[in-house]
């Protein structure tokens, strides 16, 4: 086995096999089976689209997530509507799940507007977070302010290996342990911070830190989405009933750069990718699917047909989409313009106006 | 009408705002049990319960990105960083998240809340507690910044301050903190942004805010005894800066002097007289002057006096601005 696994929590081997009896506390009916499938290929496809769309230029960067597929799918299938994530900046796939339009998310990536164009309090999805581990905290303030409210609802942090580094990341878990703030913790451990391994982060487990604030952590094969969405159902449960906070370490791999400015081959030793590209999170799963009989011929045709119309909308939304406004810069700066952003959104506007 | 300090009033403005906006909460180091450590809090907890008023770890980038999560879920949060020196922490959760987010999502995730800072020296203290950060958050976009420099203004300015739908940074000269003014609280409001000013003259424009609106009025005083009637303009808003009430004075002045206790160079002081340059240039009779604290770190309390903007030191710019 790939090191990294000890203590991990896994459903599905390598080669599809389910472990039948930790597979029983499943709470997933046949079309939940497949739907995580869906996604899933939904996901790579969006992913594999955005690489391209930035190579030719359409968007200013992208960091892929190829590989970390069942980890943001697994992982934001566990949450109901009502729950709010919080994603960094490499959560295409979370976005997916939550129901957020993708071509509003990449507008994000193509740059015509920080945070995207999708509404995060609708559809209870942050904005990307790239300054790292920032984000915890919005979700422990976020999740103490529905724990006050009485409400049911819980908050999902998303972050990666490095991100644990980060004092932001050490004062969220505390934090949270202190108020009973009803939140997870997400860790992607796609074992790299750029170019740096996750060993020269942290000499601990990153699961295991939870227990110096005093809730549970627990580490997840984050290639099996089985296993992915039962321990963070689990956590998400934890938090809405009782008020605990997980931390939840997804062991899994950035196959892909860093983002696509990045050059992964310089750090990224060749037999390492070799290694857990033959752990490929979608292969696994559709071993499994195929062997159930249930991802049929027809199925999959349907499932093909879906991320091709996803891939489709994307490219059609962002390919030659206009700028913003240049007006718009100055509108949502503060709720009321003041004299000072009046004067000098003149100024832009007369200048623009020239050209 | 009744005596009341500035400590006093900012506690009067958090229980009402408490008590008319069940929204709010009131969190920070030691603002619990203890009512904060110079007191402004006081007895908030027992009237509003630890729900409501409570103490939070001692991390305060904590402190500001958790109230920016509570903002998100509609909570108003009164966050208190215990001291000037103390801020520092937070600050990328300011500068990246709270100033930005009401931009980046396009108005539709304001992140209303309000940052109390008791901030400056005068009052003898360790290193760390007598800092003038302002200008920091004056230079961020998206942060509105406000400083009292009365009781009265200071109740004033803190209720307007919850209310406001943007994040609003509060910085309190705790050397005024038990300053004393006679006034019916809520009586004579001015809305916030807006420059205030506290006494009428034609020699010479002293603009200031915080503690050293009183120093410039003392210096007035001084000035008055030799026949030079200066006038004095309490800021009360870095941002949005009042730029009308500073250039109306200067046309009839025709000579400015800023005062703050925060360093000379980049401080806030520097906008001031950049903007009046440019809006009053023909008014002008003398340079602009600035008298602030030295670009140096601030300096120990038993030498502190020689940084902190005098009388004789304010006295002395009024001096070279009318003999020029």
């Amino acid at each position: 086995m790939t090191d990294g696994f000890e203590d991990a929590v896994r459903l599905l081997d390598p080669s599809g096999r389910l472990d039948e009896k930790a597979a029983e506390a499943l709470d997933l009916k046949e079309d939940d089976l497949l739907e995580l499938f869906r996604l899933m290929l939904m996901t790579r496809r969006a992913d594999l689209e955005s690489t391209a769309l930035q190579r030719q230029g359409e968007l200013a960067v992208y960091p892929p997530l190829i590989g970390q597929e069942a980890a943001q799918v697994g992982s934001a299938y566990a949450l109901e509507p009502g729950d709010f994530a919080f994603p960094s900046y490499r959560e295409l796939g979370a976005a997916l799940v939550k129901g957020v339009d993708l071509v509003d998310y990449l507008h994000f990536y193509r740059g015509t507007w920080h945070g995207g164009t999708y509404d995060p309090l609708e559809t209870r999805f942050g904005m990307v977070a790239v300054p790292i581990a920032s984000q915890i905290l919005h979700a422990v303030g976020y999740a103490y302010g529905s724990k006050l409210d009485g409400s049911r609802d819980v908050s999902m942090a998303y972050f990666g290996d490095g991100a644990t580094s980060q004092g932001d990341f050490h004062e969220g878990c505390n934090f949270a342990a202190v108020f009973g703030a009803p939140v997870v913790f997400f860790c992607q451990n796609n074992q790299w911070a750029i170019s740096v391994p996750v060993s020269k982060q942290t000499v601990a487990p990153i699961y295991r830190k939870a227990e110096a604030y005093g809730f549970p952590g627990i580490r997840v094969d984050g290639n099996d989405v089985l296993a992915t969405y039962l321990v963070t159902r689990q956590a998400v449960q934890r938090a809405r009933t009782e008020q605990v906070p997980t931390l939840i370490e997804a062991v899994t791999y950035r196959l892909g750069p860093h983002s696509t400015a990045d050059d992964a081959g310089r750090y990224q030793p060749k037999e390492q990718v070799e290694q857990w590209r033959e752990l490929d999170p979608l292969d696994r799963y559709r071993k499994f699917l195929t062997e159930r009989g249930l991802l049929t011929e027809e199925v999959k045709k349907g499932f093909d047909e879906d991320a091709n119309k996803l891939a489709a909308h994307i490219r059609s939304g962002i390919v030659g989409a206009p700028p913003p406004d240049p007006g718009d810069l100055f509108e949502w700066v503060f709720s009321e313009k003041t004299k000072r952003l009046e004067a000098q959104e003149k100024e832009l506007l007369e200048e623009a106006g020239d050209q | 009408m009744s005596e009341v300090t500035m400590a006093q009033a900012l506690n009067e403005a958090l229980r009402n705002s408490l008590r008319d906006d069940e929204s709010v909460l009131v969190l920070g180091e030691d603002i619990g049990k203890l009512g904060g450590v110079f007191r402004i809090t006081e007895n908030l907890q027992e009237e509003f319960g630890p729900t409501r008023v409570f103490d939070t770890p001692l991390a305060e980038s904590g402190i500001m990105g958790f109230s920016l999560g509570l903002a998100l879920r509609g909570y108003r949060p009164v966050a208190e960083i215990q001291f000037d020196g103390f801020i520092y922490p937070s600050f990328n959760q300011v500068v990246s998240h709270v100033a930005k987010h009401r931009f980046r999502s396009r108005g539709r995730a304001p992140v209303p809340l309000v940052v109390r800072v008791p901030f400056a020296g005068g009052i003898g203290a360790a290193e760390h507690h007598s800092e003038s950060p302002e200008a920091y958050f004056a230079h961020t976009a998206g942060l509105k910044v406000v400083v009292p420099a009365t009781p009265l203004d200071a109740f004033d300015l803190l209720t307007q301050a919850i209310r406001d739908p943007d994040p609003v940074f509060f910085f309190e000269p705790k050397s005024r903190y038990w300053s004393k003014e006679d006034s019916e609280l809520g009586a004579d409001s001015l809305a916030m942004g807006n420059a205030r000013v506290v006494k009428q003259g034609d020699a010479c424009t002293l603009i200031a805010y915080g503690a050293m609106v009183p120093r410039c009025l003392e210096t007035a005083t001084a000035a008055s005894e030799d026949g030079v009637e200066v006038e004095v303009i309490d800021l009360r808003s870095l941002v949005p800066f009042d730029l009308e009430t500073c250039a109306k004075s200067v046309e009839k002045t025709g000579r400015a002097v800023v005062v703050h206790e925060a360093p000379l160079t980049a401080g806030f002081g520097a906008e001031v007289a950049a903007s009046l340059a440019e809006s009053a240039f023909l008014h002008l009779e003398a340079p602009i002057l600035r008298v602030t604290g030295y670009d140096i770190p601030y300096p120990p309390a038993k030498v502190e006096e020689h940084y902190v903007p005098s009388v004789d030191r304010i006295l002395g710019a009024i001096d070279r601005v009318l003999s020029f």
